[in-house]
């Protein structure tokens, strides 16, 4: 990924989450479309809640060539096709609402 | 350490389904710097200051959003209060001339709203205040990105009923000039109004500020309505401490995205402003965030205590999160921004009065409604009054903006479009108070004001 000004150098830990109906196929189109882009996942989880089917990856995107802009872009455009809502954000934001 | 899927889910549905945003940031300027005796250069470096500064706001504010998935609903600019900048070239036409330049290097940049263009005038007027005030009608109806705002008292310095007289006229001469009276929309009276608030139409660059300062709007109406609907049983105990959590994290998301982009646009970061703001959009209503109460529609009874109890608790969770609280960090209760407002005004669950209490216990005031345009001067002038006396004697920020239009009566509906939205023109009292407002002068401060 091309880094934002003031990221560091390393790791830049990314969560992709999905949320949508169950259906075959989420978890290996979303893992084969970020495979083909040089993402790496560095974990993954899923569970039903309230009625959705989620799911959360954690991916490291420093060896990807793309934009996150285009990364997000993409994402949506994958998730749409499965209709699923498929959103990226940075770990920051999960750290400072989650964690005191 | 390891955020769990539940985490993720919660912060996301957030975004995905309870409209979570960042209203605005607003990033202040100031432009005393900009100060020339040759009026022409004195504008052009005002263009270029706010021309320059707003188009890397937009740039730095679209790599943040994508970063942090966070919708940045508007980006705004607010600067130094103009009257003082115009004192050596107080005439109406440098005014006007002033006005279409900054509004211009706005649309320029692609700024939304730049706010600022307004006086402090709580102990009396300057000349250059007075002719800010002959020219706005001309300004508000000649523009359309400027906002401008009077601070008309504080609990300090009392109230200056002679400037509300003013400002009342004033505004019926920009209701008459703007359709719908939309040019109204773009002005607030204030008292008590704070340096820093990122929100329109009053936000300004303070005195005390320095040359830039980023400040952060963060909103969830629909986050904080759709967590009251999930605890049905819940008593009041217990719905405080859910809405001060949820604040909590919703607060943090703001200050994160305020932070980061204050620094990747090198100018120190302000406040974070937790108002609860809502728009026109479906599920970012405040007044549906209280009827989740169990209150069947905001107006009834017991819609101040639910209003009361809501902002406490979004204040508490607010200040848990950020030691840069600040703005109007209050509930906003616009009329034609709110699509449960509304609905309450055309059912008859909401009146003028009931509003008017509101504002005793939320900050802000009365905001965005619609008043016959056969209203007087006068009574325009007592309605201002009435709620900026609530700000002056509970020592905290209110404002009025009201909009007066031509040939409407109460019941009827006035479309602004856009984020103003729509407003069911509201009842005013038959009675008449101009004889008291003719008296003029200042209301003195109140006795809580002498505390040293």
């Amino acid at each position: 990924m091309k880094s934002a000004k003031n990221a560091k150098k390393g790791k830049e830990l990314l969560f992709i989450s999905v949320i949508g109906k169950d259906k075959k196929g989420i978890v290996a189109t979303i893992s084969n479309h970020l495979y083909k882009n040089g993402i790496n996942i560095e974990d993954i989880n899923q569970k039903v809640m309230e009625g959705y089917f989620v799911m959360t990856m954690v991916v490291d995107a420093k060896d990807s060539k793309k934009s996150l802009e285009k990364i997000r872009e993409e994402l949506e455009e994958v998730g749409k096709k499965m209709n699923v809502m498929v959103s990226i954000r940075h770990e920051n934001i999960f750290k400072m609402m989650h964690r005191i | 350490m390891t955020i769990s899927l539940e985490e993720v889910y919660e912060t996301s549905s957030m975004f995905l389904h309870d409209n979570l945003d960042i209203r605005t940031v607003t990033l202040g300027i100031n432009l005393k710097g900009c100060i020339d005796s040759d009026f022409q250069k004195f504008r052009n470096k005002v263009y270029k200051k706010i021309f320059l500064n707003g188009r890397k706001l937009i740039a730095e504010a679209k790599k943040v959003e994508v970063k942090y998935g966070v919708p940045i609903v508007n980006k705004r600019i607010s600067v130094t209060p103009i009257s003082l900048i115009m004192e050596t070239h107080c005439t109406k036409q440098k005014y006007l001339q002033m006005a279409l330049t900054l509004d211009r290097a706005a649309k320029d940049s692609g700024i939304d709203f730049i706010g600022g263009f307004g006086a402090f005038v709580q102990k009396g007027m300057t000349e250059s205040d007075a002719v800010l005030v002959e020219a706005l009608p001309e300004v508000l109806s000649r523009t359309d990105r400027i906002c401008s705002f009077i601070n008309a008292g504080s609990n300090v310095s009392g109230l200056n009923l002679d400037a509300v007289n003013l400002i009342a006229e004033m505004l019926k001469k920009t209701s008459k000039k703007t359709k719908n009276g939309i040019g109204c929309a773009k002005f607030v009276v204030f008292v008590n109004a704070p340096e820093d608030n990122p929100f329109m139409a009053g936000a300004f660059h303070g005195i005390g500020e320095p040359d830039f300062s980023l400040n952060i709007g963060i909103s969830g109406p629909g986050v904080v309505r759709s967590v009251i609907e999930k605890n049905k049983d819940c008593d009041l105990t217990g719905l405080s401490e859910l809405v001060k959590r949820t604040v909590f994290k919703i607060t943090r998301a703001g200050e994160l995205v305020g932070r980061e982009l204050a620094e990747n646009i090198n100018v120190p970061f302000g406040v974070t402003d937790i108002s609860l703001a809502p728009t026109t959009r479906p599920g970012d209503s405040v007044a549906k965030t209280i009827e989740a109460f169990g209150i069947e529609r905001i107006g009834a009874h017991g819609s101040t205590l639910a209003l009361a109890l809501l902002i406490d608790a979004v204040k508490k969770g607010g200040a848990m999160a950020s030691s840069s609280v600040g703005g109007l960090s209050g509930t906003f209760i616009p009329i034609s921004e709110d699509l449960g407002m509304i609905e309450a005004v055309q059912k008859g669950a909401l009146s003028l009065d009931k509003l008017e209490a509101f504002t005793a216990v939320c900050s802000v005031g009365l905001d965005m409604f619609a008043v016959p345009g056969s209203t007087s001067a006068e009574t325009i002038a007592a309605i201002i009054g009435d709620e900026l006396s609530i700000g002056i004697m509970n020592n905290k920020t209110t404002a009025v903006r009201i909009i007066p239009v031509n040939g409407k009566k109460p019941g009827q509906l006035v479309e602004f479009g856009g984020l103003l939205g729509t407003a069911p023109v509201m009842k005013v009292s038959k009675f008449s108070s101009a004889k008291f407002m003719r008296r003029g002068g200042r209301m003195p401060a109140p006795i809580t004001s002498m505390r040293n």
